[in-house]
């Protein structure tokens, strides 16, 4: 549930933006090594956001600065840049929000703690690397389970909303880019990569909480994080890394102690004995082929196999 | 000659039906080495957008029956749909929902800790299955994070495919270009699956992501593959103005209003009883007649049109428990609060029913009906055809699931069999060779083009939001055909102003032009010879469905010089009988 709260921070997104505005832009080109700040005057609108004056730039005054950016609706985690100082979606950052008439200037730069291909567009690799290592999937002491399984694990509806949070997770990267340990190590797993390692451990379908304690119980896994929660204040989704971390710690220090068990285990769920409503699902009989009896064809297997 | 990559099979595209085809070759054969190839990164593309849910027959002990999803299916479609393909599709939806529950997918859950079902606008029973609000974007991370668990794979991350490569009628691979490093590779395998998506971006105002260009359905066309009922592309009644992000259903179904500029809940004069829930080309045609009559408003950048829904009777309260995200995406996207203010909203393109002509098994047929060996075409790309001239909500990410995990299924066999028989890869050198010069004649022109590829991109999307829209007759598809034929032959004219070779956005934009301008003139043509109105293709002209002459496929395709020829094929039919589609 969304707290009111939320909102109120929020509203600031829904003042009038200056009229005209100035994005200064760090860039970086490649070819040549060279790393310089560009300004770039803008008109804006209202409900104007960074993503839009970008593009208006890119398509209108300098057709060579780069981006990342796709859904603009802050949910496929591309266009992650520091504005202002600030770890933020360029899509879900109005310009309202960050200048106004007094100061009508705003400072984009790439992505922080990560390597730089040109612009404002970072290279992910190693990041996703990191949340491969976690083993981000659910893990069952007999795999058939979860490959050969007939139908569903039962899943209590307070069991999700335990994991619900950090399951939000876009892999943006602003967590990692705020995160003043990934600045210092390189092999810090990193805010992403250790919440969603919390959010499997945590999962009632999941077995392989072993493997993936001792892949964060390391010098730079959870133990590494000196708990400045910079993660949890920049992450668009809410996602809160910075207690999945301190959990995972306690997980962690527990089980060392011979003290953590894993609370439960869910198993798949057997036929439907207590139906919770009974609902007709019609369809239509007048216009029916003649000779055809849909439940019949309903019955009949569909074969996909291959046929040369 | 370009760089040579080898894999097994090529799966260009990684949303849901890409990622799924990925999981699916794995887990019969993890021998088989795949690459997926995508133009933006793996977590990126536009099915994280998809929101309400996934449509699958879960619980028949409550009444729910496979017979009537593939019921409302085909009367959602305007009876345009294939009715045997339907039936396969309804058998295969329910185990893809549990499969992806195993996998570790967050649905949303009942109190007996099954999976939740909510009601869809066409749907006789509450069958789809849902994760929050967010349901695309969790089944994305659900594959994405099962598919990490294979090894003998590879992922080419913001690799820009150029073109399908076909000798003899069977697939040989395809051109790309490393964005990081601006080299063309030539990806060879033996088997390809297409699952590059829908074509949405031809609108300037449309709910899809900026990367849905229409990329694979250019690229099929260039390889001589024929593009099925590309006519039918369907307009979601309230994309946020200016953006054209979506605002769910749920909006109205919570009892939001649609006003004009004076105030009026107009839905009363066009569907007095249903209201804001008729069906979405009801009320898309509503609110467009509204418009046309001089009843909407007008925003002053963007010079769009539009009306309002409301919602500040609902209250603070009300907005901030069911409708959370309508109230985050509007403030965050628009800096408008809708407890203190009406929505701005008009209709947006939403979906592609049309796309590459495949069989009920996602092979991708030729222009004489037959499979193009060793390739597929999965999820919204493909035209099987599920959807036919209208698809109900829900329907579409059940269609990648299936079309994903068939396609996938019968490309491992497929190279199962091949590598028994000793087959040797193939390399097209001449096909590959003007593919280059194609791309890269374009990068090097060193002279300053007249003619922005920016410019020719808000033209065609100026021209089908004008033309080709909700509304459409004779005239205005007439002079959209005109325009497109002189930005047809300006896209060739125009080269990137940018030279560099790292990360060229600006070459890869009018790559994309190029694709969007061919895609936009069959959406065209098509949409001008079906004379008719069905699903969601209205012909004002042409109001009623016209079964006698045109309960048929429409198949387009472009011959050597640019030009696109027609031809039909019937609908297939194997248990209802065409009737008037009421609501």
């Amino acid at each position: 549930m969304v707290a009111r709260s939320k909102f109120q921070e929020l509203l600031a997104a829904t003042r009038q933006p200056p009229k005209e505005v100035t994005i200064r832009v760090k860039r970086y080109d490649p070819e040549t090594g060279k790393v310089w700040y560009q300004d770039y005057k803008v008109k804006t609108f209202r409900g104007m956001t960074i993503l839009d004056a970008l593009l208006q730039i890119k398509e209108k005054i300098d057709h060579t600065i780069v981006m990342r950016y796709s859904c603009r609706m802050g949910v496929c985690g591309s266009c992650g840049v520091v504005v202002n100082k600030k770890p933020s979606l360029a899509c879900q950052t109005q310009i309202a929000a960050v200048a106004s008439e007094d100061k009508p200037i705003v400072v984009v730069e790439p992505l922080y703690n990560f390597p730089i291909i040109r612009d404002l567009v970072a290279d992910f690799g190693d990041f996703f690397n990191k949340h491969r290592a976690i083993k981000p999937y659910i893990i069952r002491k007999d795999p058939d389970e979860v490959e050969k399984g007939e139908r569903e694990f039962i899943m209590d509806p307070h069991d999700l909303h335990e994991i619900y949070e950090y399951s939000l997770c876009i892999m943006c990267g602003l967590c990692y880019s705020a995160c003043p340990v990934s600045a210092g190590d390189p092999l810090y797993l990193g805010p992403q990569a250790l919440a969603q390692a919390y959010r499997f451990i945590a999962d009632v379908r999941d077995e392989g909480y072993e493997e993936r304690i001792k892949i964060v119980d390391t010098e730079h896994g959870c133990h590494r994080c000196h708990f400045a929660a910079t993660c949890s204040a920049v992450c668009p989704k809410m996602v809160d890394p910075a207690s999945a971390i301190q959990r995972l710690r306690k997980i962690v220090f527990m089980k060392t102690l011979g003290f953590w068990k894993k609370k439960k285990i869910t198993q798949i769920a057997g036929p439907l004995k207590e139906p919770l409503r009974q609902i007709e699902a019609k369809y239509a009989v007048e216009n029916i082929l003649e000779g055809v009896d849909p439940e019949e064809q309903a019955k009949r297997e569909e074969k996909i196999d291959l046929e040369l | 000659m370009v760089e040579v990559v080898d894999h097994d099979i090529i799966i260009v595209g990684s949303g849901i039906a890409g990622l799924r085809a990925a999981i699916e070759i794995k887990r019969q054969d993890p021998s088989i080495d795949v690459a997926v190839i995508s133009k933006v990164q793996l977590m990126r593309s536009h099915s994280v957008s998809a929101e309400g849910g996934t449509a699958a027959v879960l619980y028949t002990e409550e009444g729910d029956n496979i017979v009537s999803h593939a019921w409302d299916t085909i009367k959602g479609s305007d009876f345009l749909a294939d009715q045997d393909v339907v039936w396969m599709f309804v058998k295969y939806a329910p185990s893809e929902i549990r499969q992806l529950e195993r996998w570790g997918m967050p649905w949303s859950r009942r109190p007996d800790g099954r999976i939740a079902q909510r009601p869809f606008g066409g749907h006789a029973f509450p069958r789809a299955c849902y994760a929050a609000d967010k349901t695309g974007f969790y089944e994305m991370q659900t594959l994405y994070g099962r598919l990490l668990g294979f090894d003998n794979w590879t992922r080419y991350d913001e690799y820009y495919v150029t073109s399908i490569v076909i000798e003899d009628n069977s697939f040989r691979g395809v051109t790309a270009i490393d964005m990081s490093s601006g080299e063309m590779v030539f990806f060879r395998a033996y088997a390809g699956i297409i699952a590059t998506g829908g074509a949405g971006r031809l609108y300037k105002f449309t709910t899809y992501a900026y990367t849905a260009t229409g990329d694979g359905l250019a690229m099929a066309m260039r390889a001589g593959i024929p593009l099925k009922d590309m006519e039918f592309v369907q307009f979601h009644p309230t994309g946020l103005v200016p953006s054209g992000i979506l605002i769910t259903e749920g909006a109205r179904g919570e009892g939001g209003h649609l006003l004009n500029a004076k105030g009026e809940r107009f839905m009363s004069r066009y569907a007095p009883k249903a209201m804001e829930l008729a069906p979405r080309d009801v009320v898309s045609r509503a609110i467009m007649t509204e418009i046309k009559e001089g009843r909407g408003l007008k925003e002053e950048y963007t010079g769009l049109e539009y009306v309002l829904l409301d919602l500040r009777h609902l209250g603070e309260e009300k907005i901030t428990q069911r409708l959370p995200a309508v109230r985050e995406v509007s403030i965050k996207h628009a800096g408008i609060d809708p407890v203190e203010e009406p929505i701005p909203i008009r209709p947006a393109a939403h979906y592609t029913m049309g796309g590459i002509h495949t069989n009920k098994y996602y092979q991708v047929l030729s222009t004489e009906n037959k499979w193009v060996k060793g390739l597929w075409a999965a999820g919204e790309v493909a035209a099987a055809s599920i959807h036919g001239a209208n698809r109900l909500g829900s329907n579409s990410t059940t269609e990648c699931l299936v079309s994903g995990m068939i396609a996938g299924h019968q490309a491992a066999q497929y190279v199962q069999k091949l590598k028994k028989e000793g087959a040797q890869l193939e390399t097209p050198r001449e096909e590959i060779e003007s593919e280059e010069k194609r791309v890269y004649d374009k990068l090097l022109k060193t002279e300053t083009s007249n003619v922005s590829v920016y410019d020719i991109r808000e033209e065609i999307r100026t021209v089908m939001d004008r033309y080709v829209y909700v509304f459409r007759d004779e005239e205005g598809l007439k002079t959209a055909l005109r325009k497109l034929r002189e930005i047809r032959s300006l896209v060739e004219k125009s080269y990137p102003e940018d030279k560099s070779r790292v990360y060229n956005t600006d070459l890869i934009m009018s790559l994309e032009a190029a694709n969007m301008a061919d895609v936009a003139y069959v959406v065209t043509q098509s949409a001008l010879n079906r004379t008719e109105s069905r699903g969601a293709h209205y012909r004002i002209d042409y109001p009623r469905r016209d079964d006698e002459n045109w309960l048929k496929h429409t198949l387009a395709i472009l011959t050597r010089e640019g030009e696109v020829q027609f031809s039909y094929i019937p609908v297939t039919i194997t248990t209802w009988k065409p009737i008037e589609r009421k609501y």
